[in-house]
C-alpha cells in the first residue's frame, strides 16, 4: 500500500506492506536509526517516536498506522551542527553512557516539554518510566531533562 | 497480512466480513502475540478501530459513564469526567503499562484481551460496569463479570465488537481504593490488585462493600463472602481479618514467572487490611 506520513518534517510517500513494523520501516527502509528496536514488546521505550505529537513505541506500529501521521524521532529535533537543548543537555550532564536508550528517552522527553515547559522532577521520572536504562542510574538522565527544560523555558 | 483502518463502523463491519479478518484496538498485546507466532498469519488481515470517531469519547447519562471502546488509558486519564466521576478505574488506569503503552492501548482492548492480569478489570467489576457489543445485527450489553469467560475468552461473537464500556458512577461510596503489586511500580503486569468500593453511613458502618481481584484466578474474582462479612463493620484491623482470611479462601492463584500461587494468595488477603489504615 502507498503511505504518506511526514517524518521530521519531511513528507513521505512509500510503497510498504502495510504490516511492516514501524520500527523496521524507519530503520532499515529509511536509515533512520534513533528508534532501536529493545524488547520488541512494549517492555523497554528504546523504539520510542512520538506520533502526532505523543509519545509511542514503533515497535508495536504498522505502516498502515503511520499514513497521515506526523513522527518525530531525536533526529527531527537536532543534528550534530545544530542540536536541540535535550541532546546538549544529556551530553553536558553525562546522561549517555552505551547510549541505546537515549534517542528514546529524548523523545519521551520532547515529548513531555512540548506540553509541559516546567515539568516537576517527579513527572519527569514518570514520563520516563517506560523507557529502560542499564547503565546511568536514571539520575543523570532526569538532571539533563530538567536542565534543557530550563533551557526551553528561556528561549524568546 | 493485510492491515485495514476503517473510519466508520459500517466499513468496519464490512471489512470484518473478509476471512482471516481480526480486530486490532492499540495493539499493544495483539502484536505481541501475532510476532511470537511469526508466519503463521500471512492470510490475515488485521481490522483496526483506531480512526473509527463512533468508538470514542466519554459521555454521561443519567449516573452512567459512557466510553468508547477504542478510548486510549491516557485519554481516559486526561479526561475530566472520568477523573472526577470514576476515580477507581483513574486510579487503576494510572499504574496500567508505562506512558507509551497508555498513549496505544485502549479500554476496549483491555477488556477483549480478557487477562486476569488486566489492570483496568478490577474496577470495571467492582463498579459493575456493563460492555455493549456492536455489529451489523446492532448493539446488546452484558455484564463485564459474563463478557469475560476466561483468560483471553470472551463472549464476542464473529463480526461483532466490543463499542463501549457502560460505567455506573459509584454514588455513595465514599472509599475508592485500588491497589497492585507488581515485580516493580511502572510496566508492571499484577501479581495481584484489589479493587474496593466501600459504602458508609455516618457512623462508619459499611452498608456496602464491593471487593474484586486481578490475577488470582482465571478471571477477575469478586467475593461475597468477603463483602457480606464487612457489613455492618467499621473498618478497623478485627472486622478486616475474617474478611481477609475470606479472600484468601477464594482466590484460586497459580505459580508462574512473576510469583508463587502462595505469595499471591497471602498478598490478596494483606491487601484488604490495607483499608483499616485508609479509613
Amino acid at each position: 500500500m502507498t503511505i504518506r506520513f511526514v517524518l521530521n518534517g519531511r513528507e513521505m510517500c512509500l510503497d510498504v506492506a502495510p504490516d511492516r513494523r514501524a520500527v523496521v520501516l524507519l530503520r532499515e527502509d529509511l536509515a533512520v536509526l534513533g528508534p532501536k528496536e529493545g524488547c520488541g514488546s512494549g517492555e523497554c521505550g528504546a523504539c520510542s517516536v512520538l506520533v502526532d505529537g505523543e509519545h509511542r513505541l514503533s515497535c508495536l506500529m504498522l505502516a498502515a498506522q503511520l499514513d497521515g501521521r506526523e513522527v518525530l524521532t531525536s533526529e527531527g529535533l537536532g543534528d550534530t551542527e545544530t542540536p536541540h537543548p535535550l541532546h546538549q543537555a544529556f551530553a553536558a550532564h553525562g546522561a549517555v553512557q552505551c547510549g541505546f536508550c537515549s534517542p528514546g528517552m529524548v523523545v519521551a522527553a520532547a515529548g513531555l516539554l512540548g506540553k509541559k515547559a516546567r515539568p516537576s522532577r517527579e513527572e519527569v521520572r514518570r514520563v520516563l518510566s517506560g523507557n529502560l536504562c542499564r547503565c546511568t542510574g536514571y539520575v543523570k538522565i532526569v538532571d539533563a531533562v530538567l536542565a534543557a527544560a530550563r533551557v526551553l523555558r528561556g528561549r524568546p | 497480512m493485510n492491515v485495514r483502518l476503517p473510519v466508520t463502523l459500517a466499513e468496519l463491519f464490512a471489512a470484518l466480513e473478509e476471512p482471516g479478518a481480526r480486530v486490532l484496538a492499540g495493539g499493544t498485546d495483539l502484536l505481541v502475540q501475532l510476532r511470537s507466532r511469526a508466519g503463521a498469519h500471512g492470510s490475515q488481515t488485521l481490522v483496526g478501530l483506531e480512526r473509527i470517531r463512533e468508538l470514542q469519547g466519554i459521555t454521561a447519562t443519567d449516573g452512567v459513564i459512557r466510553i468508547g471502546a477504542a478510548e486510549t488509558h491516557a485519554s481516559i486519564l486526561e479526561n475530566r469526567l472520568a477523573r472526577s466521576r470514576l476515580p477507581l478505574l483513574t486510579a487503576a488506569l494510572a499504574e496500567l503499562g508505562g506512558p507509551a503503552i497508555r498513549n496505544m492501548g485502549t479500554i476496549g482492548g483491555n477488556a477483549c484481551t480478557a487477562s486476569p492480569a488486566g489492570d483496568s478489570l478490577p474496577p470495571l467489576y467492582a463498579l459493575e460496569a456493563e460492555v455493549e457489543l456492536a455489529s451489523r445485527q446492532g448493539l446488546r450489553r452484558m455484564a463485564i463479570s459474563g463478557f469475560i469467560q476466561g483468560p483471553g475468552r470472551t463472549s464476542l461473537e464473529r463480526g461483532e465488537i466490543l463499542s463501549a464500556l457502560l460505567v455506573p458512577q459509584a454514588k455513595g461510596f465514599d472509599l475508592h481504593h485500588f491497589e497492585k503489586v507488581g515485580r516493580r511500580s511502572a510496566l508492571a503486569i499484577a501479581v495481584v490488585s484489589l479493587a474496593a468500593l466501600i459504602r458508609r453511613d455516618p457512623s462508619g458502618r459499611v452498608l456496602e462493600a464491593r471487593l474484586a481481584l486481578g490475577s488470582v484466578g482465571p478471571t477477575v474474582l469478586r467475593c461475597p463472602e468477603a463483602e457480606n462479612l464487612l457489613t455492618g463493620r467499621r473498618l478497623t484491623l478485627a472486622s478486616l481479618k475474617p474478611a481477609a482470611a475470606a479472600l484468601r479462601r477464594a482466590v484460586t492463584p497459580i505459580d508462574d514467572v512473576r510469583a508463587t500461587a502462595a505469595y499471591r494468595r497471602q498478598v490478596a488477603g494483606n491487601l484488604l487490611l490495607r483499608l483499616a489504615v485508609l479509613a
